[in-house]
């Protein structure tokens, strides 16, 4: 074991973990936006409630969801780690800052970039997840062999009457994509994956997720604020 | 034609020393390449009895990696797959104020002036990138056969001067693409593949204990080498280090 632990204490051992937890959120946010589209049919929340309700109370679910908090931690805090190691290695500044031609504002502010969807993660759960987890929600019953369950789609809903809230969703989605802008094709290029016959396809999927992805979210608040409003 | 400059320059006594810019003006002719400029600007300084700029140069022809140089924040200069001293002062005008910074990296720790110590690369070199040969007459030429593009691929790698342009080019000051050319170019030939394994631990590992980052897959390396060598060779790299690490025999 002690290879092991020597591999994920070496630099390029490190960067493996980021693009392995990296890809993990990736899917996840595939799945989330899916789950969350249901907001937007117009059955006044039946949809999306009965699959929250499944989300929140399905073992195999709740098992991967613990998974999933974790991969998101050890996403942030290794990255942090790695950014602050990385800081001490470049030592100084130089006077003159120059960017290279072909190289991403995005890819050089990962850190920064990711430090604020963490923010946007706590906010996001504290908006929701806690309220669900807390029972702080109101119930709503639509057949009598399910009982009554957890309006979600009603605290959705009253979230996004809130224009403060609309505009912090909105922005948080737009600091995500420049982050997926850098992060998705980083991944591959960390696992060894860099093959002319691949990358150009895997780059362009990749900006294709980091602008389709963070757009289809932020559609959510804007529309349910539109139709309130 | 002849051309006034204004050179800012970075002045360093000693690594232990605080250091700050100087600017001075030189005359200058648009023929003359980066160091030759710097030649007249230290002629100019010992005729006053002053200390001339201290800066690193060997071959002056673009092979062997001595020069260095952050020029206007850009390692060697602005021209692509151009050494410093290759590049010439027909590049810049008349009147220009020319920023000129030694490497900014924790494993290139400042020795005087523009001059920083890379024997990092030296150590990473030393642990591994070498190969077995058994001493004795040549070998005969066609003896292993290599591929045309394999042998191609090599031999981009093999390009790489280790000047350090990647690491001062980097955010992290990371050494990936000079370890990875080195790891690529060795790897990719019969002839490195008896040592392939531990090269790939040995060089990661002395990279990591050099004090360099990690890489982010900016690409500035890629963009500042004045060899062009290629992001494709970190790839390589990574999966060499976890083919190397997972299904090695060796600890």
């Amino acid at each position: 074991m002690k290879w092991l632990v020597e591999f994920f204490g070496s630099g390029i051992g490190k960067k493996l973990l980021m693009s392995l937890t990296g890809l993990f959120l990736i899917i996840f946010l595939v799945v989330h936006l899916v789950g969350n589209l249901q907001l937007l049919k117009s059955d006044g929340g039946e949809a999306f409630n009965i699959y929250a309700r499944f989300m929140t109370s399905n073992p195999l679910i709740k098992t991967v969801s613990y998974g999933l908090y974790f991969f998101i931690l050890l996403h942030a805090v290794l990255g942090l780690m790695i950014a602050w190691t990385n800081k001490k290695a470049k030592g100084g500044k130089y006077a003159v800052t120059a960017s290279s031609p072909n190289t991403s504002w995005a890819s050089k502010n990962m850190a920064l970039l990711g430090t604020l969807i963490l923010a946007f993660i706590f906010i996001h759960m504290g908006d929701f997840w806690w309220k669900m987890h807390n029972d702080q929600l109101p119930y709503v019953t639509y057949d009598d062999t399910m009982g009554p369950i957890k309006n979600l789609y009603a605290r959705t809903a009253e979230a996004f009457a809130n224009p403060v809230i609309v505009v912090g969703y909105v922005i948080g989605m737009i600091v995500l994509a420049f982050h997926l802008w850098h992060g998705f094709q980083s991944a591959f290029q960390t696992l060894g994956i860099n093959h002319p016959k691949y990358s150009p396809l895997i780059k362009g999927a990749g900006k294709l997720y980091a602008i389709l992805i963070p757009l289809a979210f932020a559609i959510i608040p804007v529309w349910f604020y539109l139709s309130q409003a | 034609m002849n051309m006034k400059l204004n050179i800012k320059v970075w002045r360093q006594k000693d690594s232990k020393s605080q250091g700050g810019f100087e600017t001075y003006q030189v005359n200058a002719n648009e023929h003359m390449s980066f160091l030759e400029m710097l030649d007249v600007l230290n002629e100019d300084l010992v005729a006053q009895k002053k200390e001339p700029v201290a800066f690193e140069h060997d071959c002056r022809e673009g092979i062997c990696g001595t020069c260095s140089l952050v020029i206007n924040g850009r390692p060697h200069g602005p021209n692509a797959g151009t050494t410093t001293c290759q590049l010439h002062m027909r590049f810049f005008k008349e009147g220009d104020t020319i920023v000129v910074e030694p490497y900014r990296a924790k494993a290139f720790p400042v020795l005087k002036d523009l001059v920083v110590d890379r024997s990092s690369f030296d150590r990473i070199i030393q642990a591994g990138g070498y190969i077995s040969v058994n001493a004795g007459q040549a070998p005969d030429g066609n003896a292993i056969p290599i591929g045309k593009e394999r042998a191609s691929k090599a031999f981009e790698a093999a390009a790489c001067i280790g000047c350090g342009a990647c690491v001062a080019a980097c955010p992290n000051g990371s050494a990936m693409l000079f370890t990875s050319a080195k790891v690529s170019h060795l790897g990719l030939l019969p002839q490195g593949e008896v040592e392939a394994e531990r090269r790939v631990h040995d060089m990661v590992a002395q990279m990591d204990k050099e004090g360099f980052g990690m890489c982010s897959n900016v690409g500035a390396c890629e963009a500042e080498c004045p060899k062009e060598i290629k992001l494709d060779n970190i790839a390589y790299l990574n999966r060499a280090y976890y083919k190397s690490r997972f299904s090695g025999r060796e600890a």
